[in-house]
């Protein structure tokens, strides 16, 4: 009977978004107006990229503004792809976090590393003796 | 059965047999982490992108020059908007794909099989398109010449603007000598050929057009706007490079040379859109196949539609990659 109980309650859906600032009626409301939001976040970047604007140029981490208005803008849709077409939002917090956690730790430490590793390497050769340009 | 099974005392708790735990049937979490580690995958690939970028910082192509073909718009310029037009057409299959899982919820058998094609359709145009991307890529543009070092140095008019190879090359008599049956040979031919153009021609095609010259994988920075640009070389230094440095003519794309500047671009655009797009391929052979389950009413008689819902994980999967594929390869 418990066991019942739980699969029925497995298959509800959160219909919240945002934090629950945004209510949808029903599971495929919600999947209509994730799309709108997937679509908008795009827009502005194919409109960032295709623009430019010489203001983004700045740096900041040895990053420019835009590649980080991109990265950043990337991870909210991989969020919004995880979390409601992969239904991510109604497992439960357990299985959420043995699988994001997991990534994101290993994907951090992954790009850190060799991120560093790769610039090093482009000093040696800018500082080397021995040009690489010939 | 009851009584060649010993009683734990933990039936009815989790782990006690009966409940799932974490709540998840055993197929769906082992969905979760074969795709976990496909992530891992992914980001190996992507992170050594980053890390032969960080290495190459100063001489990457930039993307803007590279992907800016759109069908039927021959000769415009027209930076990202292919791969954007992609990127909705695979965040659309995603989307008739989850109101496939959503009707399948429902146990809505004519919904969850109309939707299921339009995901299928939404796949193919997908793969269709990174074909075509391959192809513009592969064939290259304008065209290009290598020197010793393994650099890439491209001709540009008085503005800056790129030139092809064949808007100043004229092609030369190629040398092949003929031989007869007797000989068992049909001809032998110097080395080039088969090239479009030798390296000898170009640099008299060059030499007849004082208004060209060369610029370099070098990126430098703009200091009015900030943006990076590729270093323009002077009349004499191109003149220079050109005879002195230039050792062949690089036309396209390939694993070997790439037009456009560093081979290792080539290499990881096609490693990791292949790689993406053999995803892709795979999850259009799954979605088929649960098609065709659908249609026989297989799930109908299994009395949920738990497959539909696995297999979408996975399709949903690939479009999650495809944003990071897009944002690296096409935005930063």
């Amino acid at each position: 009977m418990a066991d019942h109980a739980a699969h029925n309650e497995h298959h509800e859906h959160k219909l919240a978004i945002f934090r629950g600032k945004l209510k949808f009626k029903n599971n495929v409301q919600k999947i209509w107006g994730v799309l709108i939001l997937l679509s908008l976040v795009t827009i502005v970047e194919v409109a960032l990229g295709y623009i430019k604007p010489d203001i983004l140029n700045q740096e900041f981490l040895a990053l420019k503004y835009l590649n980080w208005i991109f990265i950043i803008l990337t991870i909210v849709k991989a969020y919004y792809i995880t979390w409601d077409f992969m239904h991510m939002r109604d497992e439960v917090s357990g299985l959420r976090r043995a699988v994001v956690w997991t990534g994101v730790f290993l994907i951090i430490y992954l790009i850190a590393i060799l991120l560093v590793e790769g610039d090093y390497i482009y000093e040696v050769y800018k500082n080397a003796a021995v040009s690489s340009d010939f | 059965m009851d009584t060649t099974v010993a009683a734990t005392g933990t039936e009815g708790q989790k782990w006690g047999g009966g409940t799932e735990p974490l709540r998840a049937s055993y197929g769906k979490m082992m969905m979760w982490f074969f795709i976990l580690s496909d992530a891992l995958t992914f980001s190996g690939f992507l992170a050594a992108y980053g890390f032969s970028r960080f290495k190459f910082i100063e001489e990457w192509p930039i993307a803007d020059e590279v992907f800016n073909h759109f069908p039927f718009l021959h000769g415009v310029d027209a930076p990202m908007f292919y791969v954007a037009l992609m990127t909705f057409i695979l965040i659309g299959s995603s989307v008739t794909m989850v109101l496939a899982v959503d009707a399948g919820h429902q146990m809505n058998r004519k919904k969850v099989s109309f939707y299921l094609l339009l995901t299928i359709i939404g796949g193919l145009i997908f793969v269709g398109s990174q074909a075509w991307e391959w192809q513009n890529f592969i064939n290259g543009e304008y065209g290009a010449v290598k020197t010793k070092g393994g650099k890439i140095l491209q001709f540009v008019d008085a503005n800056g603007d790129r030139v092809a190879l064949d808007e100043f090359v004229s092609v030369g008599p190629r040398d092949v000598v003929p031989y007869g049956e007797s000989e068992g040979i049909w001809y032998q031919a110097s080395g080039e050929e088969n090239a479009t153009y030798t390296l000898q021609e170009v640099q008299r095609g060059f030499a007849a057009r004082p208004d060209l010259t060369i610029r370099t994988q070098q990126l430098v920075v703009n200091e009015e706007t900030g943006a990076n640009e590729k270093l323009i070389l002077s009349r004499e230094e191109a003149m220079f490079k050109l005879n002195n440095q230039a050792v062949g003519v690089v036309e396209g794309a390939n694993l070997v040379e790439n037009e456009y500047g560093a081979p290792l671009f080539a290499d990881f655009f096609f490693f990791i859109t292949g790689f993406h797009g053999f995803h892709v391929f795979s999850g259009v052979i799954f979605n088929i196949i649960i098609f065709f389950n659908v249609l026989l009413g297989t799930y109908e008689r299994r009395g949920h539609y738990e497959m539909v819902e696995k297999v979408g994980l996975y399709w949903h999967f690939v479009d999650l990659v495809w944003v990071f594929v897009f944002t690296f390869f096409y935005l930063v």
